[in-house]
């Protein structure tokens, strides 16, 4: 019998062991050693440095930001290794660019990076998926695109994962969308009542299971043309 | 999956000499009594292609709230599981964003509701970044208190809950005596035991009333005994471990990728603990421990949380030896609002009161992202403000969500009935999955 195995975070990486930040300022402060090199590595990609509250936030060109978190995350100087978040910013001021927010974490050297990218308003909100880089980014790209819209190209299941399906009002959290929703009451009523109470499976389910082979003639055509159940 | 063989003593008293749960020894030991566990099966080649799809959910006991899992099944191995979400969806990111910084701490409440406290806890902190407020220090060590509370509240009904899952009741009973013990803790705090709202922006809501303290070391003190009880039936229990035993492993570096966090992430042998590596209210200066699994299954998931609720205990002690006397909120009258007394008497009092309730604080322009170690995992509040006293985006980091993303990778090539072991070792909160 061995006693319970305890490891101390504190004797795993360099340097000093962290302490609570205190006293942050505003703008300014020391940024994060990976800013600088993601300066050096990508001078045309980054657009600017900001330090805001102790956190360093890098704005990227939205062409070349998998190549620089690709970088982040292999690269043995910085070792990006944890993906936190991805989330969408919209501003209430309309001419303002939708900003995408990666959170990244180094777990070994325990550092934190804001990388920061804008997609201009009128043109199509996309951007690179990171899936390859992070799995974890899987159901935080989904939840980005069916809150705001953002297309992750690369994405292999960029379907909406809150809402259903065949939800129609649009994108929940653009600032557009009003607080109560698109739809009247007896809209979304009428709706819910069109739907099939009989299609608990999704189209892709059914794809998956010998339960295709037993499908009336109709739903498999259906389903060969690539449409969803219950829409 | 390499064979592993369990001790199984069920009369031992599970701790060794330093006071700690033993560790079951995860490779082949030959002294004693041992059970040889065969990793589970793969897909049988009879029953190849005769492959059933099933339906979990979304109102099912096993699956903690409104999850819905669709199985693929070849026989009783899954081949692949799609999970489905989004039935408790609210929109609480899009009300916040109508909603002044303190009004959102009711919301936070709503989320992770096993975890009110520390949601509290976390939003205050993110939007004391926001606005450049430094809180005093028994704000500090009151805050320390509320989240270690409210972590062992929630390590409770997880373990209460994963033992009726697997079939296991008196642990569930032991389990939620104690966390009613907390929960009368708290409402003698806050007024409120599930929707606690204990925070504020520059403080807390309400100081501790006089006498907490000693009911809170009547807890600390014996709490433990309870754990050692629920110990030495469930960890070398021989159901227990057959139950749980290599199930859902993740290895450290797909634990890492997949972007797990907490308990799952410390089970599969990362060392991460937001408390240690990225502190916050002064966490770097309590002497505790991060309990760590090696082979990243559902009992190590079990041990580590198990563990994480002793240190939790050994955090409050400290804690309590510590709190040390002073105003628990800021003095600035733009963000705190004064005492009743002073309102209906003094002009200016008054005047600020009104500013707080009807204006609300105002941060300056800025955005701040503030993780906590909840007891699902990393939990963070990143917050965007155009200088108004609302939010231009209220962003919830939930770790269960990220966490419950690996469960169609841990049940594949599993039994039916194990998948309810792994979604219940991921310890999922519908409420913070859905927001």
């Amino acid at each position: 019998m061995t006693p319970f195995e305890v490891v101390d975070t504190g004797a795993r990486a360099a340097g000093p062991p962290p302490v609570t930040p205190k006293n942050l300022p505003h703008r300014g402060g020391e940024a994060n050693p990976s800013a600088k090199a993601l300066q050096e590595k990508f001078a045309g990609a980054v657009k600017r440095v900001e330090v805001i509250w102790g956190e360093t936030v890098v704005y990227l060109d939205p062409a070349s930001v998998k190549d620089a978190i690709g970088w982040l995350h292999d690269d043995t100087s910085q070792q990006y290794d944890y993906l936190s978040d991805v989330t969408a910013v919209e501003y209430r001021d309309a001419e303002a660019p939708i900003e995408v927010v990666w959170h990244l974490r180094s777990l070994p050297f325990r550092r934190f990076l804001r990388i920061k990218t804008e997609l201009r308003k009128g043109e199509p909100l996309e951007t690179d998926s990171i899936y390859d880089i992070y799995r974890g980014a899987d159901w935080l790209e989904r939840e980005c695109f069916d809150m705001f819209g953002i297309r992750f190209r690369g994405h292999p299941d960029l379907r909406r994962i809150l809402m259903w399906e065949s939800y129609k009002e649009g994108f929940p959290l653009r600032k557009d969308f009003p607080l109560r929703g698109r739809f009247s009451r007896s809209e979304q009523l009428r709706q819910a009542l069109a739907q099939n109470p009989e299609a608990r499976y999704s189209m892709e389910e059914l794809s998956i299971a010998d339960a295709f082979a037993e499908l009336p003639e109709d739903m498999r055509a259906r389903l060969n043309k690539g449409g969803r159940t219950g829409e | 999956m390499s064979k592993r063989t369990v001790e199984v003593e069920l009369s031992t008293s599970g701790l060794d000499r330093h006071g700690r749960p033993q560790r079951v020894p995860l490779v082949t030991n030959d002294g004693g009594t041992a059970i040889a566990l065969e990793p589970p099966p793969g897909v049988e080649p009879d029953l190849e292609g005769e492959h059933m799809l099933i339906n979990i959910g979304p109102q099912h006991p096993a699956t903690h709230g409104v999850l819905r899992l669709v199985l693929e099944l070849d026989g009783e191995t899954v081949v692949r599981c799609i999970p489905h979400i989004g039935y408790l969806h609210c929109g609480f990111e899009k009300i916040g964003e109508y909603r002044q910084y303190n009004q959102i701490i009711c919301w936070t409440d709503r989320e992770d509701y096993l975890n009110s406290l520390g949601n509290n806890v976390a939003f205050a902190l993110g939007a004391e970044r926001l606005f450049g407020i430094e809180i005093t220090e028994r704000c500090k060590v009151l805050r320390v208190i509320a989240a270690e509370l409210s972590r062992i509240m929630s390590h409770l009904v997880w373990l209460g809950t994963f033992c009726i899952d697997i079939g296991a009741f008196t642990p569930f009973l032991w389990a939620f005596q104690r966390r009613e013990e907390i929960y009368r803790l708290i409402e003698k705090w806050v007024g409120a035991r599930l929707t606690t709202s204990a925070t504020r922006v520059g403080g807390m809501a309400a100081d501790i009333p006089s006498g907490w303290m000693d009911g809170l070391r009547r807890f600390t003190h014996t709490f433990p005994s309870t754990l050692d009880e629920i110990d030495r039936v469930l960890t070398r229990n021989a159901i227990w471990v057959g139950r749980t035993v290599g199930l859902g492993v993740m290895t450290p570096a797909e634990a890492v990728n997949w972007g797990l966090s907490g308990p799952m992430l410390r089970a599969s042998g990362v060392a991460y603990d937001v408390r240690r590596d990225f502190p916050y209210l002064d966490y770097e200066t309590y002497d505790f421990d991060v309990p760590v699994g090696t082979s990243g299954d559902v009992y190590d998931r079990y041990l580590v949380r198990f563990e994480e609720m002793r240190q939790s205990v050994r955090i409050l002690v400290q804690a309590a030896e510590r709190l040390p006397d002073g105003p628990v909120n800021i003095d600035d009258p733009r963000t705190i609002l004064p005492p009743k007394s002073k309102a209906t008497s003094e002009m200016e009092s008054m005047i600020h009161h009104f500013k707080v309730v009807m204006e609300g604080p105002r941060p300056p322009i800025g955005e701040s992202y503030v993780a906590v170690e909840s007891p699902k995992g990393e939990k963070g509040y990143y917050m965007v403000s155009d200088g108004t006293s609302k939010p231009v985006r209220w962003r919830i980091r939930p770790p269960s969500f990220v966490n419950l993303a690996a469960i169609p990778k841990m049940v594949e090539g599993h039994l039916l009935s194990d998948v309810i072991a792994i979604n219940a070792s991921i310890d999922i909160v519908m409420g913070e999955i859905d927001r």
